[in-house]
């Protein structure tokens, strides 16, 4: 229970300004004036901090302030940018995990430095790094192992994204069976989970893994 | 896809890192820019305002002049900027599109100049955002309403090939038109006036004879009213008949208020004429006299204010309903409270409830008669209550109900007009959001895909009408449909395809879906192309003429089922096996030709392509032909 006399002061403020319905308890929305502004660190240091030239940064930048101009993401203006790639399916878990892979400090937002930090190790990053990338991302707990559920929680997610009408029509076991043959295929050791060793050394074997991590090369 | 958030698709691109290990099959290879421009600022020089933004802004929307290659059509060599010879305050809304990804209408401008120089640019006004929408949809209306208003009063003038019935229908309805109309117009008018006093004067007393009381006119001068009416009534009934054989739709004019009311007002009459030689039912045929009073609701044809006014308590009824209703719960109450108040007093004239209503009633509207007055104290204190009460509840909502009368009416419009807006303009977004599925759907059927495998030059530049934006988009969700195995499809499709896995055991897509055509072209020359070695059905896959729709994108089963376009050049025949022949197909023939197919030998399957395939092993002989 609040103090009666702040409540009551805030309660009348609002009233005041009429921002505030006491009927409907619904708040105008004025508020929506976030004065919070992220500005990202100097140009120069991001490019020491990353493998994007400066010329790069400035076209990342200029592109990630038309969308965030407050300077940082959350989580739904994320959702919602992702979802206009993906017309036909629902793309909001699957975006919901790349966000808790992108915010590395895990504060709810996703500020220019993370962003240009995560594209710069999926892009520019050595192979390794991109697979330890996939592979945080798969960790949805990060505790260094992958997990039945976790794989089996991103899988529909993935498969969340096709939609329902694709061809040939999706099963309600395609997912799974795709975990299975997944778990199969990394899981050395049987023992349910795959840590990152064994990750690393599946897919470092696996000549469509190494050639698709190629494919970002020339993203940017 | 909203260019708006084309400056992500490098993160979208990017993010797709995670579906890598996850796929089993291979990804393919990335659309790429052959000549990697810098991004340069361009100079757009609007009558002598320049404008200066990036080339990539304005290449977000390559349907539209500014990005496409149709603005190379503005450019001064010279000055080395696009010069238009336009409006330079509306480009500047033109150009704040491209830069945010929503058009706003300025409310300063002219609808029509502001249409006409977005027709200019080729932008489409429907995706003016939110914002604006209304206005700019509010002031079009207006616009196309006036307009209109201009061209009606010229198409008064009589076209010369109107049928007669069209020329007495256009004439009752609109009396302007010509004089023998005005003539009717008026003619019938003063008859109503005629009748509808008739009627009144008929009940006046006239002079008596001395010895006998006084009879109403109607009695004395019964021939002569007698003669009065029938003439009137002749004359509604041949403008009622007139008007029922002008009826452009007669059963649609026969339901309408005004012809109801035309047959209320002469009926009486007929039915007096059939009737009186009956002495028993000559007081129903009085009564019958009543109905002729609604002679006077004719004249709403002839007053534009009584029209609107019957719309307009049609239109509150609801507000009025309440009014009644609570008005009854007052009335009730004060009536229980009062009977219940003078029962104790003798000779008290509140003998029921029922009976206390009129006193009610005439106190609450401060009428007042003094028919019923209560006796007790009880009664006349519940009494001044109740006249008091009565101007509260009669005074206030008659206010309420005038002003909400208006906001509602109001309301209602502007509701029922964004709730049509609503529906079309999600119909619109839906539209777009198929159109952008459906371009990626188009272009795997024109076998875009295959421009990063090894095609020619030519075939490159040919395949150059997406844009890179659009290339790199659609290998992003080509990239999801490998990772998952299965492919987009538009929901026709989808339908289809459904209902035959159902129908059918064996494999069979209808040939209905031609749309999907290029489908087939597509997946086998991929498949040819990626895998240099032959498949273990590639001689199965040779003996098709046409190539089969429904062998997916692994090394799985591979059935027969309905030809659908047989490729232009016939050496598709030997497609399958000719491993480097270069890839687009020009799917898009519309030479189509029915061929035989005949199932090649059975199919090998792998466990993957079982769970996915509905159906099980091809069946032999089995044949499908349609023609498309």
């Amino acid at each position: 229970m609040k103090s009666r006399s702040q409540d009551q002061s805030l309660t009348d403020s609002r009233e005041l300004d009429r921002s505030y319905d006491p009927l409907t308890g619904s708040v105008a929305d004025d508020s929506e004036l976030s004065t919070v502004c992220y500005r990202p660190e100097g140009i120069d240091r991001l490019v020491q901090q990353t493998n994007f030239s400066k010329k790069e940064l400035q076209v990342l930048y200029r592109g990630f302030k038309n969308e965030c101009p407050s300077g940082a993401v959350n989580e739904e203006t994320f959702k919602n940018i992702y979802s206009q790639f993906f017309p036909q399916g629902d793309s909001s878990m699957y975006a919901h995990f790349l966000f808790e892979a992108f915010d590395t400090q895990n504060n709810g937002a996703v500020n220019f430095e993370d962003f240009v930090i995560s594209l710069s190790i999926i892009l520019r990053g050595s192979v390794t790094d991109k697979l330890n990338w996939a592979f945080n991302l798969y960790d949805l707990n990060k505790d260094g192992c992958i997990t039945r559920e976790e794989m089996t929680d991103i899988m529909h997610s993935i498969y969340d994204m096709m939609g329902k009408y694709t061809y040939p029509s999706m099963k309600d076991s395609a997912p799974k069976d795709h975990v299975d043959s997944f778990f199969q295929k990394m899981d050395r050791n049987n023992d349910g989970v795959v840590t990152i060793e064994e990750f690393l050394e599946t897919c470092q074997k696996d000549d469509n893994i190494m050639q698709s991590m190629h494919m970002f090369d020339n993203v940017i | 896809m909203a260019a708006g958030v084309a400056a992500w698709l490098p993160f979208a691109r990017a993010a797709a890192i995670g579906w890598m290990p996850v796929a089993n099959l291979p990804m393919p290879v990335a659309p790429t820019e052959k000549s990697k421009r810098q991004d340069e600022l361009i100079i757009l020089n609007v009558s002598g305002r320049r404008f200066q933004t990036w080339r990539n802004t304005l290449d977000r929307y390559p349907d539209t002049l500014l990005g496409s290659s149709e603005k190379e059509f503005f450019y001064n060599e010279e000055t080395k900027e696009y010069f238009f010879d336009r409006d330079p305050d509306v480009f500047r809304s033109v150009l704040n599109f491209y830069r945010t990804g929503k058009l706003h209408y300025p409310r300063y401008e002219c609808i029509s100049s502001y249409d006409e120089e977005l027709a200019f640019f080729g932008i489409v006004p429907e995706i003016i955002g939110d914002c604006c929408y209304e206005e700019y949809k509010d002031r079009k209306r207006e616009n196309a309403e006036r307009l209109m208003d201009d061209q009606e009063d010229n198409k008064d003038a009589k076209l010369p090939n109107m049928t007669f019935r069209e020329t007495m229908w256009r004439a009752f309805e609109n009396p302007h038109t010509s004089t023998m109309a005005l003539v009717f117009y008026y003619v019938t008018g003063f008859f109503i006036a005629v009748s509808v006093i008739t009627n009144v004067v008929e009940t006046v007393p006239c002079g008596s004879a001395p010895n006998q009381k006084e009879v109403p006119c109607g009695e004395r001068y019964t021939v002569a009213f007698f003669c009065m009416d029938t003439a009137c009534v002749m004359i509604f009934t041949v403008e009622y008949l007139m008007r029922l054989f002008a009826a452009p739709s007669r059963y649609r004019f026969m339901r309408s208020v005004m012809s109801i009311i035309d047959v209320v007002a002469i009926l009486p009459y007929y039915i007096g004429l059939v009737m009186t030689d009956n002495e028993d039912v000559s007081g129903a045929f009085v009564t019958l006299r009543v109905f002729r009073v609604f002679r006077i609701f004719k004249f709403s044809r002839h007053s534009q204010g009584l029209r609107i006014l019957g719309y307009t308590l049609k239109s509150c009824a609801s507000e009025l309903g309440f009014l009644l209703f609570s008005l009854t719960m007052a009335i009730i109450i004060f009536a229980t409270v009062m009977f219940y108040a003078e029962k104790g007093s003798s000779s008290s004239k509140f003998t029921s409830i029922p009976a206390s209503f009129w006193y009610t009633i005439v106190t609450m509207t401060t009428l007042g008669y003094g028919d019923m007055v209560p006796k007790t104290i009880a009664g006349k204190i519940f009494g001044s209550i109740c006249s008091l009460s009565g101007v509260l509840v009669i005074a206030l909502p008659v206010p309420v109900i005038v002003s909400n009368f208006s906001r509602i009416y109001h309301q209602n419009q502007r509701a029922d007009k964004r709730r049509a807006q609503k529906k079309a303009r999600l119909a619109r977004i839906r539209i777009s959001k198929t159109g952008s599925s459906n371009a990626f759907l188009h272009s795997k059927r024109n076998g875009l895909f295959n421009e990063a495998l090894d095609s020619t030059e030519e075939e490159q530049r040919l395949s150059k009408s997406t844009s890179l934006l659009e290339s790199q988009h659609h290998h992003l969700l080509h990239c999801l449909e490998k990772t998952t195995n299965h492919e987009f499809v538009d929901e026709q499709y989808y339908q289809q395809s459904y209902l035959d896995a159902g129908l059918q055991n064996y494999p069979s897509r209808s040939p209905s879906l031609s749309s999907q055509d290029g489908m087939t072209g597509t997946c086998c020359t991929r498949r040819s192309k990626k895998h240099h070695t032959p498949l273990p059905n590639a001689s199965a896959a040779t003996h098709m003429q046409p190539l089969t729709h429904t062998h997916t994108h692994q090394q799985g089963l591979q059935e027969l089922s309905t030809i659908h376009i047989q490729p232009l050049s016939t050496s598709r025949s030997s497609l399958n096996m000719r491993v480097d022949e270069p890839a687009p197909l020009n799917c898009q023939s519309s030479q189509i030709t029915t061929a035989i197919i005949s199932i090649p030998t059975p199919p090998v399957t792998t466990p993957e392509g079982d769970a996915h395939l509905p159906a099980g092993p091809a069946h032999q002989n089995v044949v499908k032909v349609s023609a498309l």
